[in-house]
This record gives C-alpha cells, structure tokens and sequence, in this order.
C-alpha cells in the first residue's frame, strides 16, 4: 500500500484551512443548530487552545498568584518578574544562541543534500532509481532506537560528542522524509522543461539551479520549515550528545528551572514562551506551507 | 540511435542518478546500515563504553526473560499503543467532522487545533506536569467543577498513563487535518444517495465515511503505532528527576520500552544489553505493521481501483 502510493504523485490538496467558500452552501435559518454548531468549534478549540492560555497565564503572574489554589486564568497583577528571571538565572541567549546554530546548520544542510537526491529520484531516469526509493522509504521505517547506540558510539569514538557535529551532520546528507516529499512534488514538474533545456546542451547541474530549484520553492519552503521545527524542538539528541551546560540548547536548558524540591514554575514558563515564539511565527507567516508537509505525510 | 550510444546513454544517465544521490547513498551508508549491522553484532556482546565488547551469545536476549522492569516497560507501552491508538483515531475523526462544520472562521478554528504540534515538546512536557499538578493545575480545578474525582496524576500508578495519554491526545492536531482533508475528498453524490435510502448521520458515517476514508486510517493506525510504541520524550519529560534520568513514575507504572532502553544505554551503560532491547522493539514493531497490513484486506477500501 506503501508502495502504491509512490507511484503516482498526489495531486497538492487543497489547503483545509485557508478554503471556506463552500460553506455558506448548507446554511438554514435554524439559530439553535448555528449555536449547536459554534459550540462544538468552540469547544474542540479551546480544549487545543487552552494550555497556551495556562502558560501564558502563569508566565505573567506573581509567585503568590501562581500558587493560589483555585487557579485563575487571569493574574491578579501582572508581572514581568519572570522573564527578567529567565535572563538573571540562566544563560538564555547561550543556549538559545546554541539552539538557532544547530538550526540554522540543519536547515542548510538539508537544503544542499535533500533536493539533490530528490532530483535523482524523480527527474533522471536511471536504472537504481526504483530500488533506491524503497530504501528512502523503508529508512523512514527502522525506529531510530536500532541506529542510536552505533551512532553514539561512533562519534564517541571520533571525539566529536559534546559538540553540535553528530546534531547537524545527519542533514548534510539528506533527511528521507523531506527527499520523499521533494520527489513528489518534483514528479509534477513538467517534464518538457527539462528536456528543452537538454537539446539546449545545458548541463544536468545548471537545469537544477536554474530551471528545479525555482520550480521547487513551495516545497522547498516547506521542507525548510520542517527541518527547522524538528532541530529547534529536538530533545533526545542533544540529550544524549551534549554534557557541557555552556553547549545546552533552550531543550535541555529549560530543566535549570527544576530544583531539588521546588520547580520554578514562573520562570519556567517564562522561558518556554520565548522557546515557543520563533516556531508559532514561523507557523503563522508560512501556514499554507505547512499543510504540504502534512499531506505528504498522509500518503494515502 | 545504435545500440552503442543508447548503452552508453544509459551508462551516462546511471552514473548522474548516482551522483545526484550520492550525498543519500554516503549518508545511509554511514548512519544507517552501518550502525544497523553494529548494533545487530553489539546485541550479542557485553559492552560497557569502556573495556572492548566481549561475546556473550544470545545472553542479552535470555536476560529480558527474566528482567522484571523490561516486561513492565513492554507491557507499559503496548498498554499505551492499545488504548492510545484507537482514541487517537476517533477522536481525529471526530474533530475533523466538527472542523468541517460550516461556522465563520473556520481557517482560524483548523490553525488553533493544529498548534500544538508545533511547540517544543519539551515545552509540552513541562507545562502538562503544571497543568497536572494535583493542587494548583486547571485540570483537576476543571474536574472539581465538574465534581469528578481529582486524581494526583503523577503520583498514583494509576494515573500515571492517562496522564500520558493526555499529553499526546493534546498534538493529535495533524493527523485531525489530514482527516479534515480525506472527508472533504469524499463525493457529495454518495451522501446524497444515502440520503435518499433514508440513511441518518451514523448509517452515513458507516456505509460512506468510514469505508471511503479507510485508506487513510490504515496509513494513520500504522504511523501512530509506530510512534506509541517508541513513545519516550512524553513519558521521560512527565518522570523526569534530572536532566540524564527520568523515574518512570510511581512503581515504574510510567516507564516505557524506549525510556528503559535509554536507561539501559546511557545511564547503566550496558551497550550490549541495550542494543539487543532495540532489536526486539524493531522486530516487534516489524510483526504488528505486518499484521495490520495483512488485516486490511478486510476493512480497507481502495474506491474504485479494487472493487
């Protein structure tokens, strides 16, 4: 079924949530089913929703506040004592420093290695091609549970744990869910473009600079986008790679907060706002983008 | 063209694949099969980080028949994937039919339910065991309102998995949009003739929905078992009682098989034993996708392709 579904590129789905002109078509004069209707949306968004609003809502609180019980949604004065904490008691711009460096590192290396593959897997009709999709597609199946300890060992081995090496290197040599994405959307890139350029004598190089990767900027975005979320959230690799408190990135570094008795729930929640911001202004600027990734990933 | 040129077409195309790919070929040459055949060899090796792997056979394998917390953390995490599976998908399902109601601001709507997604999860983590918290959180202020019992999440065996379950059902977001998407494929005529046979809501979710968004809910039930079964930052980041070390909750009833192989590995450093635990999991995350492969037949339709 797997494989049924690389055969033929999917046609881009229509993006759910910036289409609503078939909506008013059902619409009745029936103000109880309406209401029916506004309460259950309502009521699936805020069950969504309404964490954001705790952690905000604690983020701006007095200590005094956080710790009365019943909580309230709305502090009761409103403080920035918090965030002034999050900078006095620890270092916030190192290990936000560390994490938009393993980012940004990631986000290029894929962008050298993944659309490269892609091309290979979609536009030059060779013979390994076939074979070569199946292994992208079954790396995307072993649990990384298998390759962890090796890996681990390897860089040990080479020195190079305790350093952002074993976080970015991976990316230079392509991520094979965002090359599955890339050659799908490759697939639907004409191929008459290409062969045109061909007879012209141009070079396979110059034909992907200049005529696929442009073709490929939605994709490319949102492969962007992708790879940046899951560096910038990643907890388990630079939990197993980084010791060192100065090369922390913001996902280890947030456990400072927890004490030997007491957690600092302010400032914790503090922090995990301004850790949060850049991911929620990516998603907002570039939100149709993300739906492309999403459906690639449903590969129906 | 004769034959010599198409040869050597072809051999000049092989080659441009070859090299397109090459950085892919390098990568899954070194991060991938290598590790794969290493971690297969140190699965049947006692390893310490320290002194050289020595051969030990099937020992490692033998030892998990007697190792009281990797049958709790398999039995743990299977008991997560069975319960948190299925109410992944109905609760997607059901979400996706509430997105598509037709109300104003349904982008906005579809954009706040995606959200959470999106946030660090360690984020996620730490302010689920905030909201938890028995004295101070909303959730157990929300079900005093409701005058339901107020568990203390963390701290009973008991609760301990539905605290996880929680955590996880709140970034279910993406896969509701991917059921937003496959209803909304679903032809209008279908509904209409169901209509006319006298169909209700639920026939028609039966007879239509269901059996026309199947292909869907295979591809959705295989990656979320896959995902319950390595499950390990959720429950790590709920135990969590230092940065290196999570407790697994009270009598271990929150430990999953992923978290005790990371315990395995990098706090007790048994390399060996560690790397055979992760065979295992791949071999029974290998079984259960086959299995549900193989079970489609019986409950997937593929439209008109196979009928």
């Amino acid at each position: 079924m797997v494989l049924n579904a690389v055969e033929k590129p999917q046609a881009p789905t229509r993006a759910p949530w910036t289409d609503n002109e078939d909506e008013p078509r059902r619409r009745r004069r029936r103000p109880a089913r309406t209401a029916g209707r506004y309460a259950l949306v309502w009521g699936l968004t805020l069950l969504f929703v309404f964490p954001f609003l705790a952690m905000l809502s604690t983020a701006f609180k007095l200590p005094a506040d956080i710790f009365s019980s019943p909580p309230a949604l709305w502090p009761k004065e409103w403080t920035l004592d918090n965030f002034v904490a999050v900078f006095e008691e620890i270092p916030f711009w190192q290990y936000l420093w560390n994490t938009v460096v393993i980012a940004a590192l990631s986000v290029l290396g894929m962008l050298i290695a993944s659309p490269l593959v892609a091309y290979s897997l979609s536009k030059i009709g060779w013979r390994g091609q076939r074979p070569l999709l199946v292994i992208v597609m079954a790396t995307m199946m072993l649990p990384p549970q298998v390759t962890m300890i090796p890996l681990f060992l390897m860089w040990n081995g080479l020195q190079a744990t305790n350093t952002i090496i074993p976080l970015v290197a991976p990316a230079f040599f392509g991520t094979p869910f965002l090359i599955f994405m890339l050659r799908q959307f490759l697939m639907s890139v004409p191929d008459e473009l290409l062969q045109a350029a061909r007879i012209d004598g141009a070079s396979e190089l110059r034909i992907y600079w200049s005529i696929v990767l442009p073709q490929a900027r939605p994709a490319l975005i949102t492969a962007v986008i992708f790879q940046f979320v899951w560096a910038w959230t990643d907890f388990l690799n630079p939990l197993i790679y980084l010791n060192d408190a100065s090369k922390y990135t913001l996902s280890i570094g947030l456990y400072s907060f927890f004490g030997e008795h007491n957690v600092e729930w302010g400032p914790l929640m503090a922090a995990s706002v301004l850790f949060t911001i850049p991911a929620l202004a990516l998603f907002v600027v570039f939100q149709r983008y993300f739906v492309g990734g999403i459906s690639a990933g449903a590969l129906k | 063209m004769s034959l010599m040129t198409a040869k050597r077409g072809a051999r000049r195309q092989t080659l441009l694949g070859l090299a397109f790919a090459s950085p892919f070929i390098i990568g899954a040459a070194v991060f991938i099969v290598w590790p794969v055949i290493a971690s297969a060899g140190y699965s049947f090796t006692d390893f310490n980080l320290f002194q050289a792997p020595s051969w030990v056979g099937l020992d490692n394998y033998a030892h998990m028949l007697q190792d009281s917390t990797f049958w709790k953390a398999l039995a743990n995490t299977l008991f997560l994937t069975v319960t948190g599976v299925p109410l992944t998908i109905a609760i997607s399902i059901l979400g996706a039919h509430f997105l598509n109601l037709p109300v104003r601001g349904q982008p906005l709507y579809r954009a706040l339910v995606y959200l959470p997604t999106i946030v660090p999860i360690v984020v996620g983590g730490y302010l689920w065991r905030w909201l938890l918290n028995t004295q101070y959180g909303f959730v157990n202020y929300f079900l005093g309102l409701l005058h339901l019992p107020q568990p203390e999440w963390l701290e009973q065996p008991a609760w301990g998995k539905p605290a996880i379950l929680l955590m996880c059902l709140w970034t279910i977001g993406g896969t509701m949009i991917i059921y937003l998407a496959a209803i909304k494929d679903v032809p209008s005529e279908l509904y209409e003739a169901a209509e006319l046979d006298g169909a209700g809501w639920w026939g028609r979710f039966r007879f239509i929905t269901w059996p026309t968004i199947s292909p869907v809910t295979l591809f959705q039930v295989i990656v979320t078992v896959i995902a319950y079964l390595q499950i390990f930052t959720q429950p790590y980041l709920l135990t969590q009682t230092r940065l290196n070390e999570a407790s697994g909750g009270p009598g271990q009833s929150m430990i999953s098989y992923a978290m005790y192989l990371y315990q395995n590995a990098f706090v007790f450093l048994k390399m060996g034993y560690a790397s055979a635990m992760a065979w295992v999991l791949f071999l029974i995350t290998l079984v259960i996708t086959l299995l549900l492969l193989w079970s489609s037949k019986k409950w997937v339709h593929y439209g008109s392709e196979r009928s």
